[in-house]
Formats: C-alpha cells, structure tokens, sequence
C-alpha cells in the first residue's frame, strides 16, 4: 500500500446545497505532485463532479487561486511534500462568493481593475508620425514589479479590509494603479485618483502587508498603496495650497 | 468616489509615527526608569525653563502631540477592525479624547 | 442551471484565525500605550503649569511601583512600534540613489542610526 494523501475539500452546489460542506478524499502521494495534480486525479478518477479554475501549472496564468490550509496560494504552487503528514484543507479563495466548490464569483474584482483606468494617459497627444515613446531601462525599472501581476486575487484573498469591505478597491488593484502613475510615459495620475485617492481607494488600507506576504510573483502591493498614500498627500497638499494650478 | 480628505488625518499620524519611533521610547526610559531609580532627576526649575522657552515648548507639543494623534488615528482604524464599526462614537472617542489631550497639553504649555 | 453564489461571513475573531493577523493586531495595539503614555505627558505639563508642589507630585506618582510598572509596559510597546515602523519605512520610501534601488537594510539602519542618535541627545539634554 503505498503513501497516500488525505485531501477535505470544500463543496457547494448551488442548485442542491442550502451551503458549503467538506468532502474527504484519498489521493496518492507523489513527491513532484502539487495541490493542482491531487485535484485532477480527484476529477478524472475518483469525483468528475468537483469544479475548479486551473489553466498554465507553472504560477503564470493566476487561475488556481485557492485556501490551502488556511493560506491564499496558487493550487500548481504547492507541494504536497510540504503539507506530508497533514490533512490538506481546500477551499475557495476567501473574502470572495463561491459560485460552486472552489469556483469564486471574480466580477468585483475585474470592475475594480477597470475603474483604476490600467491603460497609459499620455501627457500629451501625440501623433503617430511623431514616433515612439523612449524610455530608458532605468525608467522602467522604477516601475516594472508592479507589471508582474497575475490577477491571481490571493491579496484580495488575504487582506482583511477587503473581508471587512468588499467595496475597498483593494492590493492589485491599486497596485496596477501605482504601475501606471510610475510609468515615465503616462500622466494619468490626476485621472486615476478619483477611486485611488477615494476613501475606498488607498485610504482604506492599514498596512497590514498580507497582499504582499501572498503574492506569488512578488509584486508587493503594500508597498504601492504606501507610496500612493504619500503621493497622493502631497498632492492633497499641493491643492490645497495652490487650488487650481495643478492639473 | 471622489478624492478624500483623509490626508488631513495621515500626514499628522505619519508624522507622529515617526516621532513615537524616535522619541518616545527614550523619553519612557527617563521618566520610567532612571528618574525612579535616581540615576537622574527631573527638576522643576530646570523643566519649566525648557518650558518657558519658546522652542521648548514646541519641542514639548511635538512630542506630546504628535504621537497622540498617531494613537488617535491608529486606534480609530483598529476599531474598525475589530467591528467596532467607523461611526460616530468611534472617532469621538478616539480624535475627541486625543484634542482634550492637546488642548491640555497646549494650555499648559501657553499658561508656562 | 440558476446561480446562487455563497459568501461567507467574516467572523470578528478573523483576526484570531492567523498568526499573522495576531501580529498585525498586537503591531496596531503598540499605538495604545504611545497614546497613554502621551496622556501621562500631558498630565505633566499640566502638573508643571501649576507650579513646583504639583510638579514634584506627579514625579513621586510616576516613580511609584505602579508608575514604574505602567511604564515598563509602555516602554516595551514603544520599542516594539519603533522596530516594526522602521522596518516598514523602505517599503512606503524607496530611495533611488544614481538609479541604483537602496537597499531595505541600509534604510532601515539609517533609522536605528538616527534612533540611537535622538535618544543621546535627549539623555544629554535632560542632563543624565
């Protein structure tokens, strides 16, 4: 009888459940398995019933967002080596609505990536025949980490302002955000601060670093709201001291 | 949405961050520890002369002041999280007793 | 097939499920004793306002075993909130030196230099 694993995964059928339960099941244990592979042997030989988001298996794609014993992680991210010995909790990612088993209800978040306005706000309109942007690799080193978001949402996941109000526009977010307003060739700052700058924008956050802490690709969306927060009180400032003249 | 005000609030918490991290531990030290233990000694002539002196005094507001609203605002925040809520009796209890303690710290201070 | 997604309710010991929720809160509860430490200061400068006697009371109060002790706990928070600012602090300012990023630790040491260096001062000026 070779190893095996227990998984207790979270259930919820919409149509048949009045709410979410959790059903047990024995995996084999493989040292190279991840979550991800334990739920797809799941799927394809003991319960094709189980719903899950996955796509790439390598932390690229951000799908397999989900609680794995009580932490927000990526499902192809973690080993089941590091969990031996252990009964291996799965659950849909927090703070979120389970549409059904560890599928999660995303539509708030992508409203709120949108409201951020991701896109560059050229100063100035230029022309096409006026050639391309130049910008050095210095200044896109200022704000290249905040480029590596996946949306895999495991901040929204672990930040606690986001479970206590789900209106808070929250880590990626506002990391996006800060990704554009450092970008040398974008002067939307003035234009995004209407929900960055707005009580449930930047203002929301507390600092409690567990967006940061999750992120699988190091993006550190703490560190981008922080920034914001003085970006945005000099700016408060300024306008306060000059109405008018910044625009 | 609409930009905040809330800067009002932080710049002063940020502020009073920084001087609780660089001021108040040393000032607990004198006050909780060496004057209890004779090593040194607050005298009145000398500590209301600090305070008569225009300088003094603000260095004196500053560090009475400043970490307090830190606490104040901080504290408003935690309240929060503990569901506490954000309301009415949340701020009062919070930035009220904190402007009592300014204000008495002030008047002192204008009254040295 | 009718949609009824499920959300789950946020308990008010979320806090409690965590160990890094733990720590944020005792983090945040460090702002508490700073703020009843600064009430004690604000005491004293009233106290000093009313003359000698009032003066000389309040230091005999807070040099009492119980003054000592109060102050023992908010001195402990104090270190605490000092340790856990500066180490946020490269985090909210990045300094970018010739385009080369500084280093965390080379900010956060220049704080504890600057700590170090506040804390002389004031031992020296209230004359220690």
């Amino acid at each position: 009888m070779s190893e095996t694993v227990t998984l207790e995964v979270l259930r919820y059928r919409p149509e048949s459940d009045s709410e979410p339960h959790f059903q047990r099941y024995t995996v084999p244990y493989r040292d190279d398995w991840v979550v991800l592979d334990a739920l797809n042997h799941i799927k394809d030989n003991l319960d094709a019933t189980l719903s899950y988001r996955w796509s790439c298996h390598m932390a690229v794609c951000g799908s397999c967002g989900m609680m794995i014993n009580n932490e927000p992680k990526l499902s192809c991210h973690s080993f089941l080596r590091d969990y031996r010995g252990r009964v291996i909790r799965v659950e849909p990612l927090d703070h979120f609505p389970i549409e059904r088993d560890l599928v999660i209800v995303m539509d708030s978040f992508m409203d709120k990536l949108s409201s951020v306005k991701p896109y560059l706000i050229p100063k100035q309109d230029k022309p096409l025949g006026a050639g391309e942007y130049l910008q050095s690799p210095g200044e896109l080193n200022a704000f290249h980490q905040y480029t590596q978001c996946i949306n895999c949402v495991l901040c929204y996941a672990a930040c606690p302002q986001i479970g206590l109000n789900e209106d808070f526009v929250g880590p990626a977010a506002l990391a996006l955000a800060h990704r554009y307003n450092l970008d040398s060739r974008d002067g939307g700052k003035d234009a995004r601060a209407e929900m960055v700058a707005s009580n449930e924008g930047i203002w929301e956050c507390t600092f409690v670093g567990a967006c940061s802490q999750v992120c699988p690709k190091q993006v550190d969306p703490a560190a981008a709201i922080q920034q914001t927060k003085i970006s945005a009180s000099v700016d408060w400032l300024k306008n306060l001291l000059t109405p008018g003249a910044h625009k | 949405m609409a930009r905040s005000n809330k800067p009002i609030l932080w710049l002063p918490f940020a502020g009073g961050g920084l001087v609780a991290a660089l001021v108040t531990p040393v000032l607990i030290l004198i006050t909780g520890v060496l004057v209890p233990l004779g090593v040194m000694h607050l005298h009145y002539e000398t500590i209301a002369a600090f305070a008569h002196n225009p300088v003094g005094k603000l260095i004196l507001f500053g560090v009475v002041a400043l970490p307090a609203w830190h606490a104040a605002h901080r504290l408003r925040m935690t309240a929060h999280d503990l569901g506490l809520g954000g309301g009415i009796t949340v701020k009062a209890a919070c930035y009220g007793t904190t402007w009592l303690l300014i204000l008495a710290a002030t008047g002192a201070l204008i009254a040295i | 097939m009718s949609r009824r997604p499920y959300l789950r309710k946020v308990e008010r010991s979320w806090w409690l499920q965590h160990p890094r929720y733990v720590a944020y809160m005792i983090r945040e509860l460090t702002s508490l004793f700073v703020g009843l430490y600064c009430a004690l200061l604000a005491i004293g400068l009233v106290r000093l306002s009313q003359g000698a006697a009032a003066w000389d009371g309040f230091v005999a109060a807070f040099s009492s075993p119980p003054g000592v002790a109060f102050q023992l706990l908010c001195l402990v928070f104090a270190i605490y909130h000092s340790v856990t600012w500066f180490a946020l602090t490269p985090k909210a300012m990045p300094l970018v030196v010739k385009g080369e990023p500084v280093p965390g630790t080379v900010i956060v040491g220049a704080h504890y230099v600057a700590w170090a260096a506040v804390s002389a001062i004031v031992l020296i000026a209230a004359g220690v």
